[in-house]
């Protein structure tokens, strides 16, 4: 515990300083890390604590995303406080997708929200009266954009727009972290795990495994919520290609790269997403305007981590001299 | 009435695409109770490799035939080396595996070919042919015989063949099977090549009427999940009839109901992967799954 106390404050500590020598576009790539990182956070709850998969954690991150741009441009409410609706909006879609998904167990629950990812950018596209279609809806230059219509001052600095969103970003960032970890600590998140390990033990022992599935369902996609509403803001503008199909795969990938659903690996797993074409693009001979090399990658590094799955494990146990439940 | 016949006959040619695809689906379920959602991927990549072959001065049916040894071959490799190591473990590795497999096949494909679509020639002309006012190609009828004929001639190696009693006896029980001398591992290979192959005629059947590109069997595959789950996940003929089914559906929903029209066709198909799964898990022909607790 203490170990993790110290890796937290060293965290944080990390966050508040990287903006000072980075330059303006790091700092604004490293929100869209965080935004990122809160939706990989989300899925850590459902796939990784509950024990349902959600190949459509995009979609949620689409809903908080057209949540915020639609209140943005049509209402006239300001960016800030659309996040914690874009979180209610998602999380009520959640609980509505995790009633059905009650009935689907392992890789049915997979095939089902591949569909929703799949499915979504054509309903956004047929609904563009409300969505703009594919053209999307720009926020760039709203009245209702932080910086725009409002300018943000700390300690007697004007913060620079970047600057604005690194800040709100990780913001929200640390304090759904410090929620998650208390969140999976308590008896919700004991509940959760003893309901993925054994259904039947933890109906037995009185946990309503019904009701915990669907409110992990509501809780993950409210976080994916707000990762896309922050997204949103990030980029200041949506479309549906803001949310394709390999966003929800990527963040997949993202949850496993990060200790296989340990919320502390949720860091590496968002870095991953942002900087793996930066990084691919630095290997000789591969021409930086192609996607298919960085698009590889992606999969070979999901790959390579399952098929490693069964050593670590074994490692993993031999290290701790104990048995390690998460495989079964 | 001329329309809506004609609404039927494609959404027939589209079916046996979707059949043919779900038919690989089912096989790789039956065989290992996992769903490959790389299915797709790798049907797209056997029609790159044969349109490669075209491309360097083949005739199509040798390169067909080559495509087809070199799916199965891949197919049986991808299990061997990818698979298998891991096959013991919790499902959903294996199915989280196949998901790695789509988005490392999908990226490798547009690495090579790019992005761009290819003029795919396929062995049918694509001229529409006048019937009483109905028109189709002879593309049309040659996707549903030749998705029917492998139906066909999957079912024959099940039923009638000795490899095929041992890929039976290999997915139902694999412990008594390796008793009685079944190489199972042999069988779970040959299973995942027999639904390699199954991919590639699915993928060369639609890359004349879709232009060929790595994203191109991303919204069949879900249609071909739709069409598995309809016909029953475990049930080789539900898979082929699910999908002419589905085919004729989506058309008849794309026409009929102005609404849907032909955007939502895709939001159609989800809704009868969770229709299904919710009212009638089995799906029409399947059984149903007892688990013992």
């Amino acid at each position: 515990m203490r170990v993790k106390l110290i890796a937290f404050g060293l965290g944080v500590l990390a966050l508040i300083v990287l903006p000072f020598p980075l330059s303006d576009f790091h700092t604004v790539q490293l929100a869209t890390v965080g935004a990122y990182f809160i939706a990989i956070l989300g899925l850590d709850v459902l796939t990784g604590n509950s024990g349902q998969i959600s190949l459509g954690h995009g979609a949620f991150m689409a809903v908080g995303g057209y949540t915020t741009a639609i209140l943005m441009s049509d209402h006239g409410v300001r960016d800030l406080w659309t996040i914690p609706i874009a979180a209610l909006v998602a999380g009520a879609i959640g609980v509505l997708v995790g009633i059905p998904a009650l009935r689907l167990s392992g890789f049915y629950l997979a095939l089902a929200t591949f569909g929703i990812a799949v499915v979504l950018p054509t309903i956004l596209k047929k609904f563009d009266g409300l969505t703009g279609g594919s053209t999307g809806i720009t926020l760039f230059g709203k009245p209702t954009q932080t910086g725009h219509g409002f300018q943000v001052t700390i300690l007697g600095r004007h913060l620079t727009n970047n600057e604005w969103l690194y800040a709100l970003t990780w913001t929200i960032g640390v304090v759904l972290f410090v929620v998650v970890w208390l969140l999976l600590d308590s008896r919700f998140g004991r509940s959760l795990r003893a309901v993925r390990d054994s259904e039947l033990a933890a109906a037995a022992s009185g946990v309503n495994r019904s009701t915990y599935k669907v409110a992990a369902f509501g809780v993950s996609a409210a976080f994916a919520g707000v990762g896309g509403s922050l997204l949103a803001i990030n980029v200041a503008y949506v479309s549906p290609d803001t949310f394709p199909i390999q966003l929800s795969l990527y963040l997949l990938v993202g949850a496993v790269v990060g200790f296989y659903g340990s919320i502390w690996g949720a860091i590496i797993g968002a870095l991953l997403i942002q900087f793996l074409p930066d990084l691919v693009h630095q290997v000789p001979h591969i021409d930086s305007k192609q996607a298919g090399p960085t698009t590889f990658f992606f999969g070979a590094v999901l790959i390579v981590l399952m098929l490693l799955l069964p050593f670590l494990l074994r490692l993993g146990a031999l290290l701790t001299n104990r048995g390690y439940s998460r495989a079964q | 009435m001329a329309n809506f016949i004609q609404q039927v006959v494609s959404g027939l040619a589209s079916g046996g695409i979707y059949g043919s695809l779900a038919l690989a689906l089912v096989l790789i379920h039956r065989s290992t109770g996992v769903l490959n959602f790389a299915q797709g991927e790798l049907a797209t990549l056997s029609a790159f490799i044969c349109w490669s072959l075209i491309d360097h001065g083949w005739a199509f049916w040798p390169a067909f035939g080559a495509t087809i040894v070199l799916s199965f071959l891949g197919g049986a490799a991808i299990q061997q080396t990818l698979i298998r190591p891991i096959q013991d473990g919790p499902v959903l590795g294996v199915v989280i595996l196949t998901i790695g497999l789509l988005i490392a096949v999908n990226g490798l494909m547009t690495w090579i070919w790019g992005g761009a679509g290819k003029q795919f020639a396929g062995p049918f002309s694509t001229a529409p042919i006048n019937v009483g006012g109905v028109a189709f190609s002879k593309q049309d009828i040659g996707v549903i015989v030749i998705s029917l004929v492998s139906v066909l001639l999957i079912w024959l190696l099940f039923a009638r063949t000795k490899l095929g009693l041992g890929l039976r006896a290999a997915a139902v029980n694999p412990a008594e099977a390796r008793l009685t001398g079944v190489r199972v591992p042999m069988m779970l290979a040959v299973g995942w090549g027999l639904a390699a192959v199954l991919g590639a005629v699915a993928g060369v059947l639609a890359a004349p009427s879709l232009f060929l590109e790595p994203n191109m069997m991303q919204t069949v595959l879900l249609y071909a999940f739709a069409a598995a789950v309809l016909g029953g996940m475990d049930s080789p003929i539900g898979a082929v009839i699910g999908g002419l089914v589905l085919g004729v559906l989506l058309n008849l929903v794309g026409t009929y109901v102005h609404w849907v029209g032909g955007e939502l066709r895709l939001a159609v198909a989800l809704a009868v992967i969770l229709g299904v799964l919710i009212v009638r898990p089995a799906g029409l022909f399947g059984h149903t799954a007892v688990r013992r607790v």
